[in-house]
């Protein structure tokens, strides 16, 4: 193929357009989706880039078969993915589960817009926080990653790639309007600066392979259709045969594999970039688009002369319950502003478990957060007014 | 001195080859038609002579999904009405599988109605086998899409009040290139229609009419599930040559069963590679002498 998998250089593009490209460099051939703002450019560069790479791009009937149709490519051996917004992010919630539960890798984007329903389909919102935490029914343990930059887009997508292929689960990226339609600077480095991860494929014989016996990290090599090992894979308790175990003692089983391997890996899979929280008596904690109004804020408490600090957080879902617990004893106060009316601020309390004030700065969509609300929250803060 | 008798074995099953043994007994109701149309399924695939590592099985949910536990190929069971696009994904992504669908009425019509009509339009290259027992039985014997017209089913105790769908009428105006219907009871037409399917490039599908006595045929009054079985089949008329519309499946009236449709038109992968210019794998039989050894 003559086109490029990797677009190296530096490009002024949007972040759908940065995840789209993301997600080829880190080897995703395969995109089903369903047109939705503001995630449709994700579709649309897809679309074109796609076909050039030898990949397959097909627009599904819906969000549903587009979830289901990235996990079947999974299991054909192609890495997967694809974009949405909160109306299909709703649709896709009982496939995601099935990814959960079948442990089949794969990426989602849900570039968030104002909710409930169809709500705000052009304006910007975070709402969608607890529904990727847990949207899908019954108890499992997922990632999601939360750009804050175009570049971010393009970086994180390929982080995404790889916790997938290394985890084994269906990786969920958390964007948002404004990430998803901003064009800002993205540098896409050379090929072999990028790290890539693959599944592990087993290396037993079908005899001795057992589909979801885990190695030590907790993860078991993946066998896909056509390797000859003639797998069974299941949305129902299984066995670490593949084989429905309904029972108590299967799901115990099963269920504590799917959330071991991600709890038990925590400190490698959770990222946050941390910036003066040394000496920070106020910490703010962000995500996504209002992690850039949390930035401007906190630089400005700084030179206010306010002790204050900002936690970034790459990683949304596993939450960095050690680092906040850890912080409790230094910090005065907490602060979480989001655009929603408080979702991640719940994880926020429960970690800070009442040892200092957490304050949440919200709106419920449609515009961002102005750094001044964030200011105002530090000042009240740091003296000692919640 | 007294020799122990040697204890009787299991014996072998002619189609142990391509069975997941160890999870033998099924869970299938005594007298349901499954278990025909799952050893019709296999004897087909057998027909075909391809490797087995060249075939896959993806189902959704209720009692047919459940085939897909069963069968010894590359087998999913995945959820309620999403078999089609599942299998779509797979199907992409690793073009020379042949992939086969099973699944009942109610998975395939209802739940996963929009999935199945936009599978056949695209012309995705996947054999469907559709056992439309007339209800939902996994859950009890629910009216399904499948369900006549007056009967009673849990959900419709005074009858249902709503028509079926034609199931290979939808499938054939939607663009399927393979139609065939036949009811349980015949094992050997229905047999050489799946096989038929199977050489199918395209969209190909295989209704069977099969007794679910438990459910459908207790709550109306049907009898034994041979009894249900012979009625299906004296109410079919085999009408090979007639158009899919007029492929009459009323059961008071009559059963239209035979290949309805069997047409050539470019797969989804035909034209996406044609319009993109590009080389994609096809499907093509591998054969493999592996089924003697498994």
């Amino acid at each position: 193929m003559s086109a490029k998998e990797v677009l190296t250089g530096i490009h002024f593009i949007n972040g759908d357009q940065a995840c789209c490209e993301g997600a080829l460099a880190a080897g995703c051939r395969f995109f089903a989706g369903y047109p939705i703002t503001p995630a449709t450019e994700i579709a649309e560069s897809m679309s074109k880039r796609l076909p050039r790479l030898g990949g397959i791009f097909i627009q599904m009937e819906d969000e549903i078969a587009s979830m289901a149709a990235i996990l079947g490519a999974s299991w054909g051996g192609v890495k997967s993915m694809t974009s949405t917004s909160g109306p299909g992010f709703s649709l896709m919630m009982e496939n995601i589960g099935l990814g959960i539960c079948t442990e089949t890798p794969c990426v989602v984007c849900n570039v968030q817009r104002g909710g409930p329903s169809t709500g705000l389909p052009t304006l910007v919102a975070q709402g969608d926080m607890m529904q990727a935490r847990w949207g899908s029914h019954g108890h499992y343990e997922i990632i999601a990653l939360s750009p804050s930059s175009p570049q971010e887009m393009f970086d994180f997508t390929i982080r995404a790639f790889n916790l997938s292929e290394q985890y084994r689960l269906p990786v969920i990226i958390l964007a948002d309007e404004v990430i998803g339609h901003m064009n800002e600077r993205v540098i896409i480095p050379r090929e072999d600066e990028i790290e890539i991860i693959n599944r592990r494929k087993p290396t037993v014989s079908r005899e001795e392979y057992l589909a979801y016996k885990p190695d030590a990290d907790g993860v078991a090599p993946m066998a896909i259709c056509g390797d000859g090992y003639r797998i069974h894979v299941t949305g129902l308790t299984h066995d670490e045969r593949g084989y429905p175990a309904m029972d108590a003692k299967g799901q115990e089983e099963m269920v504590s594999r799917l959330v071991d391997k991600i709890r038990n890996n925590r400190h490698k899979i959770i990222k946050t970039k941390n910036m003066f929280i040394d000496d920070a008596e106020v910490v703010v904690v962000s995500y996504g688009i209002s992690a850039r109004s949390s930035m401007q804020a906190v630089r400005d408490a700084r030179n206010d002369g306010i002790k204050a600090g900002l936690i970034k957080l790459e990683t949304v879902w596993p939450f960095p319950e050690d680092l906040i617990r850890s912080l409790t004893p230094q910090v005065k106060a907490f602060i979480m502003p989001e655009i929603n009316g408080g979702q991640m601020v719940l994880e926020l309390e429960r970690c800070a478990c009442g040892a200092c004030p957490v304050t949440l700065v919200y709106n419920y969509g449609g515009a961002i957060i102005n750094p001044s609300l964030i200011l105002g929250a530090i000042h009240k803060a740091a003296k000692g007014k919640p | 001195m007294i020799t122990p008798k040697a204890s009787k074995s299991v014996q072998s099953h002619p189609m142990d080859f391509l069975l997941r043994t160890e999870r033998i007994p099924h869970i299938w109701c005594p007298g349901c038609g499954i278990g025909t149309v799952f050893s019709a399924v296999i004897a087909a695939i057998k027909n075909t002579g391809w490797d087995p590592n060249s075939i896959a099985m993806v189902s959704g949910i209720g009692c047919t999904g459940r085939m897909a536990g069963y069968i010894k190929l590359d087998s999913f069971h995945t959820t309620h009405g999403r078999a089609l696009p599942f299998a779509t994904g797979l199907k992409l992504a690793r073009p020379q599988t042949k992939v086969i669908v099973v699944s009942g009425d109610g998975d395939l019509f209802a739940i996963g109605g929009n999935h199945f009509i936009h599978a056949a339009r695209r012309n995705m290259d996947i054999t469907v086998v559709c056992v439309n027992n007339l209800n939902y039985g996994m859950t009890g014997g629910q009216q399904s899409p499948g369900t006549p017209l007056g009967a009673k089913t849990t959900t419709t105790v005074n009858g249902s009040p709503e028509e079926p769908f034609n199931f290979c009428y939808l499938a054939s105006s939607c663009g399927a290139t393979y139609v065939a219907r036949w009811t349980a009871m015949q094992v050997r037409s229905l047999r050489s229609s799946i096989t038929e399917a199977l050489f199918k490039t395209g969209f190909s599908f295989v209704e069977v009419i099969s007794p679910c006595p438990s459910s459908y045929g207790r709550r109306n009054r049907m009898g034994s599930a041979l009894e249900m079985l012979k009625f299906y089949h004296g109410r079919s008329v085999i009408r090979g040559d007639i158009d899919p519309k007029d492929a009459l499946m009323d059961i008071d009236k009559e059963i239209v069963v035979g290949k309805f449709v069997d047409i050539e038109r470019p797969t989804f992968l035909d034209n996406y590679a044609k319009f993109n210019h590009l080389q994609i794998p096809q499907w093509r039989p591998m054969h493999s002498d592996d089924q003697k050894v498994r």
